[in-house]
């Protein structure tokens, strides 16, 4: 999922000041699984948001909302009904969702009130790590199933570096030594071999080197 | 505001503080009225939700109310709760509330004297802080919320 | 000869080698730069060029390698893969041959979490061995690793770096032959201090015959005092300094620490020598240029050989 944490209030706060009425809109999807951005917290983020605003002698209307899914025009038409009468509108989204808001409702000012993180998994209750940095071509098939280029700090394709140390990774002790894992998982798989193989230099124009990247379904496409 | 009359907002655990509550009210154990108690099944049962939108309706004062240590009737729960408590915390202070307003207590079904020592030094406590700044905002606005019977 | 590099002259001849290194200055001041290589004059055959060690910005390792150069002595030009993609690092290559620089090494560098800018981007376009691969496809193919043809491609000697001391122990040979099939010509080793665990790395480097295809230069560094051995032991990882070393460092006083950690090299050196495989030796005297000509000295490595 794509992961992300709520702003500070403060920043949020600057956002809205010089507006009165506010939609505030919430994802059902990856926001909500890692409890960033769905129902439940945009009603959190409303009340604050609304005593912060009172506190500060100003009374702000906060509307909340939230999307099956932020990230695809067909849910953000919900919000037509809904934005002539806000000023502004606040997106707990990712960055996707914000961007789909500002690209549907054109005079209207769009804010983010979430930092999008990383895409990740959850490694149990309330942690999340990240997994994957969508480099268009996994090499997880090489890799005994654990990515060193999401999980290496310093992305090496070819072994752990000198710094890996009792399987953790030299920046700090809460962070596993992806090569570490990896070869594990070769000599449980009986996949030694893997590794001596070189994995050569990167071609990271699918992993966005060579610009935004698109995907079209010919099939799907219209 | 004078005369300021604290509005404390009390979540009780079904199996614990609430019958505590009970017991302290059969023993005569005198309370003070500012404590509004909604009963719960579990502390655990609180949301976030629940406590930010007590403050958000001008209560002066919150706490959660759970079974002791280890003695949970699901397990873990009143631990959570004491989790949840410590990050809406964090979060009144983000908003500025201060945190004190919000806290955590724990005692066992037969404590009636405890419940009772609980609401009296929460209410002093808030009594002492002052009326939180949304409540003050609250009737500023000559909200037709009324301090007292706003839950 | 693959190169025109002096160190490589040296090993091929059969001799130890010695290498030693220079930490470029924090600070445009090329005559720091000057006097850490005098230290080092008829001393040691190749001088490493830091490339912002610990990730702290320093004077560019291909500027100080040429303040070394002019003045006569013998760079190796350290590059690592954290602060530039493989445009900038092969330009940087054709620049610093250009310039008479004709031995390098290739690092994948300390993050950036442990230096003064923490908070830029670790670029890592390509990892170590994979440099080692672009340099030697620079060297021996003519090309440039986006498969152009280079005029006058760069003769780099090329080294690579070895930690028999980090972990997963089993895969520090491994990553060794990768590194040597990636085409290493000699690797320079992190500071051994346990000198058994050295030994037992190196018996499964002889048994797969790597020191045949590679010079393998054993890295050694004398502590300045207890407190720098306490903490190369405890704060700088994949570092293994014995719980002996330290001991002994505390066992003399403070004025003779510095002393004592010259002695220790010395004798790590001695030890080195017997150890089958070892071509020679890369001193390390990280900030203490002036105190390798005695170990190198004293460890009967003088006068270097002529070329």
């Amino acid at each position: 999922m794509i992961t992300a944490e709520r702003k500070p209030l403060e920043e949020l706060i600057e956002y809205i000041k010089p507006f009165k009425r506010l939609l505030l809109v919430g994802c059902n999807e990856c926001v909500t699984v890692c409890a960033a951005g769905g129902r439940k917290e945009v009603g959190l983020l409303a009340s604050g948001l609304h005593m912060a605003m009172l506190k500060s002698g100003t009374n702000i209307e906060i509307h909340e909302h939230t999307l099956e899914r932020q990230c695809d025009p067909e849910y953000i038409d919900e919000l037509v009904p809904m934005i002539d009468s806000v000023d502004a509108v606040m997106s707990m989204a990712c960055g996707c969702g914000v961007q789909e808001i500002a690209r549907r409702f054109k005079g209207k000012p769009v804010f983010p009130a979430v930092n999008t993180k990383f895409m990740g998994a959850s490694e149990r209750q309330g942690v999340w790590s990240e997994r994957c940095q969508g480099c268009g071509d996994c090499l997880l098939g090489k890799t005994g199933g654990v990515c060193p280029i999401a999980r290496c700090a310093k992305q090496l394709m070819n072994g752990p570096c000198g710094g890996s140390t009792g399987g953790h990774c030299e920046i700090g002790e809460d962070v596993d030594c992806a090569w570490a894992l990896i070869w594990e998982r070769l000599k449980e798989l009986g996949q030694e071999d893997r590794f001596v193989e070189i994995t050569p230099a990167k071609d990271w124009r699918p992993g966005g080197g060579a610009g935004p990247r698109k995907i079209i379904r010919e099939d799907l496409a219209e | 505001m004078e005369n300021f009359e604290p509005v404390i907002v009390a979540f009780c655990c079904h199996y614990c503080a609430y019958t505590a509550a009970d017991m302290a009210g059969s023993q005569r154990l005198a309370y003070p009225a500012n404590v509004k108690i909604i009963r719960v099944p579990c502390s655990s049962k609180v949301d976030a939700l629940h406590l930010v939108k007590a403050f958000e309706k001008g209560a002066d004062g919150v706490y959660v109310a759970g079974c002791l240590e280890g003695d949970c009737h699901f397990k873990n729960g009143n631990m959570r709760a004491a989790r949840l408590v410590e990050s809406v915390q964090k979060y009144l202070e983000e908003i500025g509330i201060e945190r004190e307003r919000l806290e955590m207590v724990m005692m066992s079904a037969g404590m009636g004297y405890r419940f009772a020592q609980v609401a009296t030094e929460m209410t002093e406590k808030i009594r002492k802080l002052g009326p939180s700044s949304i409540h003050v905002a609250l009737v500023g606005r000559e909200s037709t919320l009324q301090p007292a019977g706003i839950i | 000869m693959r190169t025109e590099s002096r160190l490589e002259k040296v090993l091929a001849a059969g001799h130890l080698a010695v290498t030693s290194e220079c930490g470029p200055p924090r600070g445009a001041l090329p005559d720091k730069v000057r006097e850490k290589g005098k230290y080092l004059e008829g001393i040691v055959d190749a001088i490493n060029v830091t490339d912002n060690q610990t990730a702290m910005v320093r004077m560019s390792s291909l500027a100080a390698s040429v303040i070394l150069k002019q003045e006569g002595l013998n760079p190796l030009f350290q590059m690592v893969t954290r602060d530039r993609n493989r445009l900038a690092m092969q330009a940087d290559i054709i620049g610093a041959y250009s310039l008479g620089i004709d031995t390098m090494l290739c690092l994948s560098g300390d993050h950036t979490k442990f230096g003064d800018h923490p908070m830029a981007m670790n670029v890592h376009d390509i990892d170590s061995i994979q440099l080692i691969q672009m340099v030697k496809g620079m060297r021996d193919e003519g090309k440039f690793q986006g498969g152009a043809e280079i005029k006058n491609p760069p003769r780099m000697f090329i080294g690579a770096a070895a930690n028999p001391f980090a972990d997963p122990f089993e895969l520090r040979v491994l990553r060794l032959a990768k590194k040597i099939a990636a085409g290493a010509d000699f690797i320079q080793t992190q500071c051994i201090f346990n000198v058994d665990k050295f030994e037992k790395w190196m018996e499964q480097v002889c048994a797969r015959g790597l020191h045949k295809k590679c010079y393998i230069l054993a890295g050694v560094t004398p502590i300045k005092s207890l407190g720098a051995a306490r903490y190369m032991k405890t704060k700088v990882p994949g570092m293994d300094v014995p719980q002996e070393i330290v001991d002994r460092m505390a066992s003399v006083p403070k004025e003779k620490q510095a002393e004592e950690g010259v002695t220790i090299c010395v004798e790590t050196i001695e030890r080195l020598k017997k150890v089958e495989g070892v071509a020679g030796f890369h001193i390390m005297a990280i900030d203490w240029e002036e105190k390798v000509k005695e170990i190198v000295e004293r460890a009967g490595l003088l006068p270097r050989p002529q070329i």
